[in-house]
């Protein structure tokens, strides 16, 4: 059994946040940390305006990052879930390189991709790209031999159990390692986004405001990532509560 | 009639070990037949190659006059594991077959050229067997909210609801606590008697055997070349399994199984 978030408990989530924040910039008394009451409604107004610009960019990369990196480790850890030999021969590799925190590619994809959205786009993916392959190939290796074999007794080739058994099987898992990493790769975003570009949250914090000591507006762009995390962290926890209903019966 | 022919069947294990050698068997329309042998002697071999899952090297299977070279969709199947999916409910996963059935259409491999495809009397059917089983109330629950007893009354509601014309089945009830484990022995005979399905059970308890058989089939551990076969008219007599006769017949059964078992050379280690 896990642990629902409940709409009451994340109001009060909330609440604290913003209550200690207000503490905090009172405390402080500088002008790095701005009261919320100062920020939030700049927030509201700009997020209208230029803000949500670089909010929407921010959030196309990393939608864009999700869907391809989905897309592809998706069929490849099935496969390899599938195939021990293959998996034997790969999986080594694939050992080696999951751990390796992949920014440091960052300037190998600029140059070889050159300074496009793709580039950015690219180096997301891959984070995410590891983190779903190495849990659907778990997934589907994991699966119990008699259940593969009680649906292929009822009729189902190949294509039924994908569709019946494997994708099923592994949906769950594809969606807690999304959830995980969106963070990962919102911070790597953050750091992609800092050069060669003129919109996304990362050029926001630090060069539209930060460097020119507009505090307040940095904290807007602050909010604006912090939203950009939460909202994708809780839209995949949705999905994962319908999906998952079984884990929370009893 | 014979359901199953089986013509000079010859399969060994991966190591080269022999389990069948020529060997030859028949089983009639309408027949319960129980398989029953000391571990290793390829019970499940043997139900495997019937099932289609599993290829002879030599030899061949008949079913209903075709030779089986693949898993067959009128063949029910049911496993010790009841192998539901743990992320369906009980109904979903009773119309799972007739799931996979629509998914391919009526193409002869997957499922049959002239399956039901009428969608309310597919639910009935679905309902119909779900009641029969007992598990009619359940329909919403998932396997992690059932007794063992009830998850293998979905696997074989799951099986039936395929309308099979010949049932298989492995160990299914040897996970089960002994006064569960009797009640689906019950539940089977009775859906035996009403159906007159052919059916063979495998299974390693004596007297499962002689409550689901009528023909008992024992098979030894080395080589298995003539089938040996037991007549049982105490199929079904599972109130009587106190009585003198059904002890002899067990015991009789038993002394059968030990005159073909091998005793195997401790391991060396």
């Amino acid at each position: 059994m896990k642990k629902r978030v409940t709409i009451g408990s994340t109001c009060i989530g909330i609440a604290m946040f913003f209550l200690l924040w207000q503490l905090a910039a009172m405390l402080l008394a500088r002008p790095i940390l701005p009261s919320p009451l100062v920020v939030v409604p700049l927030f509201c107004q700009s997020f209208f305006g230029e803000l949500g610009l670089h909010f929407l960019a921010s959030t196309g990369r990393v939608m864009a990052a999700i869907l391809i990196a989905t897309m592809l480790a998706a069929p490849v850890g099935l496969a390899l879930g599938q195939m021990p030999r293959l998996d034997r021969v790969v999986g080594p590799l694939i050992a080696i390189v999951y751990p390796i925190p992949k920014i440091i590619f960052l300037p190998v994809i600029y140059v070889l991709m050159g300074i496009t959205d793709l580039s950015k786009i690219t180096l997301i993916a891959i984070i995410i790209f590891f983190q779903i392959l190495v849990v659907v190939r778990d997934e589907a290796a994991g699966l119990k031999k008699e259940l593969i074999l009680s649906v292929r007794s009822l009729g189902a080739g190949r294509r039924a159990l994908f569709r019946y058994v494997y994708l099923p099987a592994t949906l769950p898992a594809v969606l807690t390692a999304l959830r995980v990493s969106v963070g990962t790769a919102i911070a790597v975003l953050f750091i992609a986004e800092q050069s060669l570009t003129q919109y996304g949250l990362g050029y926001y914090i630090v060069v539209e405001t930060y460097q020119v000591l507009m505090y307040p507006e940095m904290y807007t762009g602050i909010m604006g990532m912090g939203l950009l995390g939460v909202s994708l962290y809780f839209l995949i926890y949705s999905i994962e509560l319908r999906v998952n209903r079984h884990l929370y019966v009893g | 009639m014979a359901m199953i022919e089986i013509d000079r069947l010859v399969f060994k294990y991966g190591d080269g070990s022999s389990l069948f050698n020529d060997f030859s068997l028949l089983i009639g329309k309408g027949e319960a037949w129980t398989i029953i042998g000391p571990s290793g002697c390829g019970k499940t071999t043997l139900l495997s190659l019937v099932a289609g899952m599993l290829r002879p090297e030599r030899g061949t299977i008949r079913i209903g006059g075709e030779v089986i070279t693949r898993a067959r969709p009128r063949t029910g199947l049911v496993l010790q594991d009841h192998g539901l999916l743990p992320w369906a409910t009980v109904r979903q996963n009773a119309e799972l077959g007739l799931t996979i059935r629509k998914y391919y259409g009526p193409d002869g491999v997957h499922s049959p050229q002239d399956m039901e495809a009428d969608p309310d009397r597919l639910n009935e059917r679905v309902e119909y067997w779900l009641d029969w089983l007992g598990i009619g109330d359940l329909q919403d629950k998932f396997p992690a909210e059932l007794s063992r007893g009830q998850r293998q009354r979905a696997a074989i509601a799951r099986t039936l609801v395929l309308d099979p014309d010949l049932l298989l089945m492995d160990e299914p009830f040897s996970a089960l606590d002994a006064p569960i484990r009797e009640e689906l022995q019950k539940v089977m005979n009775t859906f035996h008697a009403e159906s007159g399905l052919t059916s063979i059970t495998v299974t390693h308890d004596i007297e499962e055997a002689v409550v689901l058989g009528e023909k008992i089939l024992v098979l030894g551990n080395g080589v298995n070349s003539l089938p040996v076969v037991i007549d049982n008219h105490l199929r079904g007599a599972i109130e009587k399994r106190n009585d003198p006769e059904f002890l002899l017949r067990c015991s009789e059964l038993k002394m059968t199984i030990a005159a073909h078992t091998v005793a195997l050379p401790p391991e060396s280690n």
